[in-house]
């Protein structure tokens, strides 16, 4: 039986008196990978940031009901233990541009300032990049910058330093919107590759993409969740003729 | 409107365009039957490569709309609904026209009694009623008539069924009309066919409009 690792109850986040994510209950199962769709300012990437705490880096942003990771509430827990748990992937790639590749993947443990051997430091190194495919093409120039690579490479080394904290969670918002068809499908690739040992959310405009890369698919619209499915069933049979409207291109 | 919209209302027309023809092809060849009409029949058997045009015609445009908007949900059932007509009425539109031929090659018109005893006139009517009926459930979106087809089809079957032993009697005694009866028998098959292919393609309707599978399932609800 799949077991839920994200779990939220009633959950609302606002942007002042802008009430972005309303009520949202949703369940979200242990090493899948969950698509979240919508047209633009539906809650989709608010919703996102409010599962690592985010959301509350911007002035005025409140949020209310339960966010649970494990059945821990993540709003009691301390925001860089979540960030711990719950690592994410922006829409352009961003490694420091001034870091070397290797210094980028342990960026996170130099940033919370915890120090490792230099064994244990190569090791993550190794493993993290081998985990995201790009280990084999940058082995040999690990003191060059990140920003040497192709965007393609720069995104899976800022998947590589997500990775590398070990996390169980990978949030990603929009990770292949940057990024030429290739790239993108090396990406999408890794996705199912990484789902065996995290949990995936990623939030794309791309609905190919959601129905090529995810288990399941959450629909959002105006802030509400309506309709979360296997994302066979959403693209086949959705029940909500919103859903519907929007994945046939027929959304006014 | 979006581009895909106005891409399957297009196919929509080329569909019931060629469900039409399909339709006037059984009906004229039913005409000739009656009649015993070896020029109708002609003419059914010339129009047959319209029909063939046809399917290829929508072939090819529904791989347009697969490769070109990556149809999802009520689009994808659609196409994959109308593959699956497409095909079927080609099929309907082959068998109307082996029963044209059989009137051209036939020497004989077909006896009265035969036709009454066989029940092979009311069966050709219901089995072209099967085909309009599901023509205008396609076209009104209406999965009440596809499935009213499935009942009409336990007729053509019983027809069929019982088809050899009522011929076999008949040949008891009119020993002279073998050859009709061949021709006969052979007619009953096909319809019994364009039964099944129009219990298909209702299917076919219920599957795109309520996304229910009734294929392999016995008797239909």
């Amino acid at each position: 039986m799949e077991s839920t690792i994200i779990k939220s109850r009633d959950f609302n986040a606002s942007f002042g008196s802008n009430h972005v994510v309303k009520n949202v209950n949703i369940d979200i199962p242990r090493n899948h990978v969950i698509a979240v769709m919508g047209p633009s300012g539906c809650g989709k990437t608010t919703y996102l940031r409010c599962i690592n705490r985010m959301h509350e880096l911007i002035p005025g942003a409140t949020s209310s009901g339960e966010m649970k990771i494990n059945d821990e509430n993540i709003y009691d827990m301390h925001p860089i233990f979540v960030r711990l748990k719950i690592g994410m992937v922006f829409q352009r790639p961003n490694p420091f541009p001034n870091l070397s590749i290797y210094d980028n993947v342990i960026a996170g443990y130099k940033l919370n300032g915890i120090k490792l051997a230099k064994a244990d430091r190569d090791r993550i190194v190794e493993h993290s990049l081998t985990r995201v495919a790009l280990w084999k093409e940058v082995k040999d120039s690990l003191t060059k910058k990140g920003s040497f690579l192709s965007g393609g490479q720069q995104q899976r080394l800022c998947i590589a330093r997500a990775v590398a904290m070990e996390p169980e969670v990978l949030l990603f918002d929009e990770p292949t919107s940057a990024l030429d068809p290739i790239s993108t499908s090396t990406v999408e690739e890794l996705f199912h590759e990484l789902k065996t040992n995290y949990t995936l959310i990623i939030v794309t405009h791309n609905m190919q993409q959601a129905a090529r890369v995810s288990d399941k698919t959450a629909f959002f619209y105006m802030g509400e969740l309506v309709e979360y499915d296997e994302t066979k069933t959403m693209f086949t049979n959705p029940k909500d003729n919103r859903t519907q409207n929007y994945i046939t291109g027929r959304f006014s | 409107m979006a581009q895909i919209e106005t891409e399957l209302q297009l196919l929509k027309v080329e569909v019931v365009n060629m469900w039409t023809l399909v339709d006037s092809q059984l009906s004229k060849a039913r005409l000739a039957f009656l009649n015993f009409d070896k020029d109708l029949a002609r003419e059914v058997v010339l129009k047959e490569k319209r029909v063939n045009g046809s399917e290829l015609k929508i072939d090819r445009d529904c791989e347009n709309i697969f490769a070109l908007f990556c149809p999802v949900a009520i689009d994808l059932r659609f196409l994959l609904a109308v593959l699956k007509i497409n095909s079927n009425l080609e099929r309907i539109g082959d068998i109307a026209e082996g029963i044209a031929k059989y009137i051209i090659d036939a020497e004989v018109p077909f006896t009265n009694e035969m036709l009454e005893t066989t029940r092979i006139l009311p069966m050709y009517e219901e089995s072209v009623n099967m085909l309009q009926a599901t023509q205008t459930a396609f076209e009104t979106e209406d999965t009440i008539l596809a499935r009213s087809v499935f009942k009409k089809d336990d007729f053509l079957d019983n027809v069929n069924k019982t088809s050899n032993k009522v011929l076999e009697s008949h040949l008891v005694a009119h020993p002279e009309d073998t050859a009709q009866a061949l021709w006969i028998l052979s007619i009953i098959r096909k319809l019994e066919r364009v039964g099944d292919q129009s219990k298909n393609i209702a299917e076919e309707i219920i599957f795109y409009l309520e996304a229910k599978v009734l294929k392999h399932k016995g008797k239909h609800s």
